[in-house]
Parts: structure tokens; C-alpha cells; sequence
């Protein structure tokens, strides 16, 4: 009996030892390189497997930065922090732009009190059945519907419906997944970069007097805001304007001058230009002013007439000392234009 | 002798194949045969599989167990350690010559440890008594026909795509249909050789 037991444990120890021995000898043969930075880079990588860059979640991402196929700050979701990770690892300076992040917005303003309603809808509440009786309540083809099929499918809580019978966005929560702009039956979601402030709040393609008709707040392509933008970043395409985002500079004037309010931005996070004691007169910032707003004689400190002052942050760029800083209250001066060490 | 290993082969292809006749391997057999390409692909990693249990089989089963008197309760033990090891191998194998077919077969590759067929192999070895030719051949025409039926299944599979199936039967009820419709035609097979 003990015979027994001690033959057992040895044949079968020695089969396990020797298989083992043979699994080594074949790992070490037959080992596949991996590139070690694949696992740092996915390590960066938020995890959330969301399949907002295009490719089969973190692991597909990783792959693909690695293999130079993305760039370093293609994780929308990430942001700058994550793309500064994966920038480190790669051994890559240069970030990218770090206002490449999207974020969704709605565009459509036409909500219980601003567009009419051709029809009492009381069938099932979801946006995708109202939008199939008729292109839905509304008198505007176009306009949101306002059952909230976004913010159902949001993942991250980014959406609420606001009074208006409107989705609100919460810009900080959204990741810019798209999970929105595919579920809405009108397509009244879109992603934009961040940076981007000024936005039109329609896509109604009808004609002018048909648009006012069924909406206090739609686009009715007067043109007005292509004749007043400095930098021809807005156009009426098929009755309605659209901005060209990579143009449009946040200055805002095509939002004074909108006459039915389709076009929107926040006036609060509009910037002015203010120049420090480092300007030396060179007058190159009062030239490229499209609104004029600065003045001075040469050699001497320029100044800003901060109420014609757009925001556009030009002088800013063509400043050759660096002189000007575009700020956007009276608190945030003191933190971006100091020049102690500058002075020293 | 030469006609006996082809009987052998015959058998353990058509006749007694071990999907259609035993009903042994039926996960991987549903689950890699819906593309041809990784069908061809599984059924040649369970071919390696199993010709090498059946060596090992033969050397652990005549050399280990029975000169220790041990193949009476160490047998499916021995077998499923030789089985996991060998397993193991495939899996680096294949990672290593095709990643693209790693990332294919998923889970069915480590789960060839599990495929029954591979240890009916190994058990079945000892019980018949084939001597050390026949346990290669008998291995090898096993996993012969579990290629033949996953690369048959793939094969309908696919076409079966672009076939107006009736809404009940969509998905996986078509597929246990055709596989008791290809188990009945192997039927036809029965009497083929003298076993």
C-alpha cells in the first residue's frame, strides 16, 4: 500500500516536472516580443473601453499608438492629462493640440415655449416613435423632441432634461463618447471641440419665413452674421449657418448681431485683450486688430479699449514680446500676466 | 499491417468519427465552425493536440502506469496533466506564428484541455490496445476528423448566412439542426471497414 503511494507521488511528480521543464524550454522558444510600451501606454489609458477614438477599446488604442497608426492625444475621453502620459512614454514633445477634446452640444433651441407644435403627441415617450408619426410634434421638422432618448443613453449622467423640455449638457461630464449624436432620431446632437464657444442652435434647412413660423429661435439665413464675422468663419449653407470651428475664433459678434438669438455663446467667458509694461510700441497689434480696439503711439505702451475689444486673442499671437494676455474677468489678470521673472 | 492502418484511419475518420458517431467535442465543433478560415485553423491546432496525447498516451499508459500497476485510478490524472502541458504548447505555438488566429480562437484554444475528444483519445489508446504505429495513426485520423467535420460545418455555415431561415430557427437552432442532419449522412458510413 505505502509502495503504492510513493510510486504515485514520484511517476506523477516526475511527469509534472517534466512537462514543466518542457513548457519553460518552449516559452523561452517560441517567446512573442511584445513592445513593453504597449502595456505603459494602456496603463495611461483611462480603461473604460469606450470606443470613442475609433478603435476596439484601450488595448486596440494602445496597439495602435505604439505603431505611430494614432496620434498620442487620440483618448478623447483622457483629455490633456492622459495624452501628456502617453506623450512622456512615447518620447513625443509635442502633445497636439490640447483643445482637441470634443464635447457634445445641442442645436436646437426650440423648446415648449419657443417652437410651436403642430399636433398633441401621446403615444410612447421615447424621441425615436414621436419622430416616426409625422417627423415628430414639433412644427419645425428639424427640432428636438425632448423625451430624453439622449439622456437615457448617456453613460456617464452628462445629460439632463432641462425645463424647457430640452437636453442640458453638462460640458465637464461628457467624454464625448458620440453615444448621443448616434441615439438622437433628429440629429440636433453634435460634437465640437471644447475650445469652441459660439455655436448655431438649428439645423432647420426651410426657407427663412417658414423657419420663423414654427420657431422663435431658429436660423431664418439672413446672413447678417456672415457679413459682421471677421474671419469668415460663418456661412448660410442651404438656409442655415454653419460655423466653421477651425475658423471661428470665439470673438462672438455674429451672436450680437443674430437677430432671432439662433446663434449662442457664453458673453461671461468672453475675453479681453490687456497689455503689460513689456510693450515696446511696435504698433504690430494695433494693425492686426479687426475691430480696431487698439491704440498708442509708436514706442509707448499701447492700450486696449476693452468695450470695442472682441476676444479674439490676434494681438495676442502677433505680439513679438508677448506683451498681451487675454484675459477673461478682472481676477484672472493677476495670474497670467505676471512678468516678475521676466523683469529680472 | 499496412491495411489494418488504413482501416484504422477509415474508421476513426468516416465511420466512427468522433464528432458525428461519438457526439465527443461538440463545444468547439458549434462554437469555431462559423468561418471557415479559423475552422481549418482550430482543427489543425486539435490535430497537433492529439497526435502528440496520443504519443504521450502511449509512453505514460505502457512505460509509467502499467509497469507501477498504477493505470487502475493515476490514468485520467496522468492523461489530463500531459493534455493541460500540451495545450500549453499549441497556445504559444500559434500566438507565436499567427496572432491574427490567437486572437480568433479566443477562448476555445485553451478550452481544447477540455475537448473530450482529446482525452477519449488518451483513454481510448489503452482500452483497444493499439500498439505504438497504431496510437500515432489513431491520434492523428482522430483529429483528421474533427477537421473534416468543423471544415464540413464552416463550410455550410457560411452559406447559411444568405439563407432565408425561418425567424425560429435563426442562431443557434439551425446549427444543432445541421449538425443531427451531417451526424445522420455519417450514419451512412456504418459497415464502411471491418472493425
Amino acid at each position: 500500500m505505502a509502495n503504492t503511494i510513493i510510486t504515485s507521488i514520484l511517476s506523477m511528480g516526475g511527469l509534472g516536472l517534466a512537462m514543466g521543464a518542457g513548457l519553460v524550454l518552449a516559452s523561452k522558444k517560441f517567446a512573442v516580443e511584445t513592445d513593453p510600451r504597449v502595456d505603459s501606454v494602456l496603463e495611461a489609458l483611462p480603461g473604460a473601453n469606450c470606443g470613442a477614438c475609433g478603435y476596439p477599446g484601450c488595448g486596440g488604442l494602445a496597439r495602435a499608438i505604439v505603431d505611430g497608426k494614432a496620434p498620442v492625444n487620440a483618448c478623447l475621453v483622457g483629455g490633456e492629462a492622459v495624452a501628456k502620459k502617453v506623450a512622456k512614454i512615447m518620447g513625443v514633445s509635442d502633445v497636439g493640440a490640447a483643445g482637441d477634446r470634443k464635447v457634445a452640444r445641442v442645436l436646437c433651441q426650440g423648446g415648449k415655449e419657443e417652437a410651436k407644435f403642430k399636433a398633441e403627441y401621446t403615444g410612447v415617450k421615447s424621441c425615436r416613435a414621436a419622430s416616426m408619426v409625422n417627423s415628430g410634434p414639433k412644427a419645425c421638422p428639424f427640432a428636438c423632441i425632448g423625451f430624453g432618448d439622449c439622456e437615457k443613453v448617456c453613460p456617464v449622467g452628462a445629460i439632463t432634461m432641462g425645463e424647457k423640455g430640452l437636453p442640458v449638457i453638462d460640458e465637464e461630464k461628457c467624454t464625448g463618447c458620440g453615444l448621443c449624436v448616434k441615439e438622437c432620431p433628429k440629429m440636433v446632437i453634435s460634437l465640437s471641440p471644447e475650445k469652441n464657444e459660439v455655436h448655431v442652435r438649428c439645423r432647420a434647412t426651410m426657407k427663412g419665413k417658414d423657419t420663423r413660423d414654427a420657431c422663435k429661435v431658429g436660423c431664418i439665413a439672413c446672413k447678417q452674421c456672415e457679413k459682421v464675422c471677421p474671419f469668415d468663419a460663418i456661412h448660410v449653407v442651404n438656409n442655415v449657418a454653419v460655423i466653421d470651428y477651425e475658423k471661428c475664433r470665439n470673438c462672438m459678434k455674429c451672436v450680437e448681431k443674430c437677430p432671432t438669438k439662433a446663434i449662442t455663446s457664453a458673453f461671461a467667458k468672453r475675453k479681453k485683450a490687456v497689455i503689460n509694461d513689456t510693450c515696446i510700441g511696435c504698433t504690430i497689434c494695433a494693425k492686426n486688430c479687426p475691430v480696431n480696439a487698439i491704440s498708442g503711439e509708436v514706442k509707448k505702451k499701447h492700450e486696449v479699449n476693452a468695450e470695442l475689444c472682441i476676444g479674439c486673442s490676434i494681438c495676442a499671437e502677433k505680439c513679438p514680446k508677448g506683451a498681451i494676455a487675454m484675459v477673461r474677468s478682472e481676477g484672472d489678470i493677476k495670474t497670467s500676466s505676471c512678468n516678475a521673472c521676466a523683469e529680472v | 499491417m499496412l491495411k489494418d492502418l488504413a482501416f484504422l484511419v477509415v474508421g476513426t475518420v468516416l465511420v466512427n468519427n468522433f464528432v458525428f458517431a461519438r457526439f465527443l467535442g461538440q463545444c468547439p465543433f458549434l462554437g469555431v465552425s462559423s468561418k471557415l478560415e479559423t475552422s481549418i485553423g482550430m482543427g489543425m491546432a486539435t490535430t497537433f493536440v492529439l497526435t502528440m496525447t496520443a504519443v504521450a498516451a502511449y509512453f505514460i499508459q505502457y512505460y509509467i502506469l502499467e509497469p507501477f500497476g498504477l493505470s487502475a485510478f493515476l490514468q485520467i490524472v496522468s492523461f489530463i496533466l500531459v493534455i493541460a502541458s500540451l495545450v500549453q504548447l499549441v497556445e504559444m505555438i500559434v500566438l507565436k506564428i499567427s496572432p491574427t488566429m490567437y486572437n480568433a480562437f479566443g477562448i476555445y484554444l485553451p478550452l481544447i484541455t477540455t475537448n473530450c475528444i482529446v482525452l477519449a483519445v488518451a483513454l481510448l489508446i489503452p482500452q483497444k490496445g493499439y500498439n505504438f504505429i497504431e496510437s500515432i495513426v489513431f491520434g492523428l485520423s482522430a483529429g483528421l476528423g474533427f477537421t473534416l467535420a468543423l471544415i464540413l460545418m464552416a463550410g455550410i455555415r457560411e452559406d447559411l448566412e444568405f439563407a432565408d431561415v425561418p425567424e425560429a430557427l435563426r442562431g443557434p437552432a439551425i446549427v444543432f439542426l445541421t449538425a443531427g442532419l451531417l451526424a445522420m449522412i455519417f450514419l451512412g458510413f456504418t459497415g464502411l471497414v471491418p472493425l
